[in-house]
């Protein structure tokens, strides 16, 4: 299952020079620039692993793509994904994330079925490559 | 001198070049296109002297313009490497001339933005262990899209110790130059006998540097131009004895110590703005009610100039030694 999370996660993958368009818009607004990976894409997951430092005062995405492929490089099959943080003042925040790579094969997630108190059910959600293996074996 | 080499390449181009498809490339509407006239005029304009390194930058901004119109028919037009070094003494018009070189190299669509990182050691090289590499990574980040002017270059490498992380620092500098020369464009400045050290010393380095640029001293008649042209520019103005005296100083100052070419002239003029505003403060302040006249507060006079210790043998103790 194909997990979609972020801006662009129902389109097909972004190639390197679309990633770059983006970055470029989001540089030309004077957003910081980040990338995370992770291998535990759990939608309440919010903060992943980050890789390097943000990047600020950049001009030119061809920077951030260079940091893009250095955590492919070192994480193949991993989520990751990049940030776009807007320092406005009361902005603050996030204001762009889509992720960049996904693992070959995405298992994705069941839903869990717990009978409390009688006859009440509660549901949760768990990803089925995070139950079955532990940190860093997953994908 | 612009226009006849930009002739002569269009007549061989329509002429030599009937390419299989009969197309030609019209070099004198991709020169006005890409607005380089301007910049140069500019530099023309702006910059006294300096004929070797304008010269160059007309060589470099020719072959981007032919480089293009070959493109603009088919031909192969590989990017070539346009890492520069920047040779002169102090005030020679580095820094400046590197400005200049990033429009220019925008403009012809080299560079995808204008903008200029200037760094020196301290902003590439790290204090400990695994600082240095992601310190100079992040300014290459920084630089990419653009030109990144290394000042002073050669303390990057300090030969009396071994251990020393300018070296890790040049190879992370000769890997990009090598590998995203699209990306950007690295200019090198500093010294030129300093910098002819690093390169011998640093052969890797020298080899990936296409274009040395050796910045000359100015003439005093140049030095002369530059004084009338800051003059201007800050809206003061010489008269005939003023213009003397700063003959004369420039003169005087070439022999000092310290000298350090358009800056020195740039700080002569400063303290001769101040000395002028003390004087017309002093003859306000005695003539009370007197509203100084236009053309006295633009006016840098004589005594303004003569006022200086260049006059009377510069720094104590310190009269000779050219730099």
């Amino acid at each position: 299952m194909r997990i979609t999370q972020g801006t662009f996660s129902f389109l097909p993958d972004l190639t390197d020079k679309q990633i770059a368009a983006q970055v470029k818009y989001a540089l030309d607004q004077g957003w910081a620039i980040s990338v995370e990976y992770t291998d535990d894409p759990h939608p309440r997951n919010t903060y992943w692993e980050m890789f390097g430092n943000p990047m600020f005062d950049l001009r030119d995405p061809a920077g951030v793509l260079q940091e893009i492929n250095e955590c492919r490089k070192t994480f193949p099959n991993y989520y990751v994904r990049v940030m776009a943080f807007d320092s406005t003042h009361q902005v603050e925040s996030i204001v762009l994330s889509f992720i960049v790579q996904r693992p070959k094969d995405e298992p994705g997630f069941r839903q869990v079925r717990e009978e409390i108190d009688g006859r009440k059910m509660r549901y949760t959600t768990q990803g089925y490559a995070v139950v079955a293996k532990p940190e860093g074996a997953r994908y | 001198m612009w226009p006849s080499p930009k002739a002569r390449v269009t007549k061989s181009m329509t002429a030599a070049t009937p390419t299989p498809t009969g197309e030609t490339s019209d070099l004198a509407l991709l020169y006005r296109e890409s607005g380089i006239a301007e910049v140069l005029d500019q530099l023309d304009r702006e910059l006294i002297g300096l004929l070797p390194v304008k010269s160059r930058i007309r060589e470099i901004a020719a072959l981007l313009l032919v480089d293009k119109a070959r493109a603009a028919v088919g031909l192969s037009a590989g990017a070539p490497s346009l890492h520069m070094s920047f040779t002169g003494n102090p005030g020679t018009g580095k820094t400046t001339v590197a400005l200049r070189m990033a429009d220019i190299l925008h403009r012809l669509g080299y560079t995808r933005s204008n903008h200029v990182v200037a760094v020196t050691r301290d902003d590439l090289v790290g204090q400990y262990i695994g600082h240095t590499a992601p310190k100079t990574k992040e300014m290459l980040k920084k630089a990419m899209g653009g030109v990144l002017f290394i000042d002073e270059a050669y303390y990057l490498h300090r030969p009396e110790n071994e251990r020393d992380y300018g070296q890790e620092s040049i190879e992370i500098l000769l890997q990009v130059m090598e590998n995203q020369r699209d990306d950007l464009v690295v200019i090198l400045a500093g010294y030129k006998d300093r910098m002819d050290t690093f390169f011998q010393s640093n052969p890797g380095m020298a080899s990936r540097i296409a274009h040395h640029v050796e910045f000359p001293d100015y003439t005093p008649e140049e030095l002369l131009q530059i004084a009338e042209l800051m003059v201007r520019q800050m809206d003061y103005r010489f008269d005939a004895e003023s213009l003397q005296a700063m003959r004369e100083y420039i003169v005087l100052r070439i022999e000092q110590a310290h000298f350090a070419n358009a800056r020195s002239i740039r700080n002569a003029l400063d303290r001769a703005r101040l000395r002028q505003a003390a004087r017309i403060f002093a003859e306000a302040t005695q003539t009370p009610f007197v509203v100084p006249t236009k053309d006295q507060l633009t006016l840098l006079d004589e005594r303004d100039i003569r006022a200086s210790r260049v006059f009377r043998g510069g720094f104590i103790g310190n009269t000779s030694s050219q730099h």
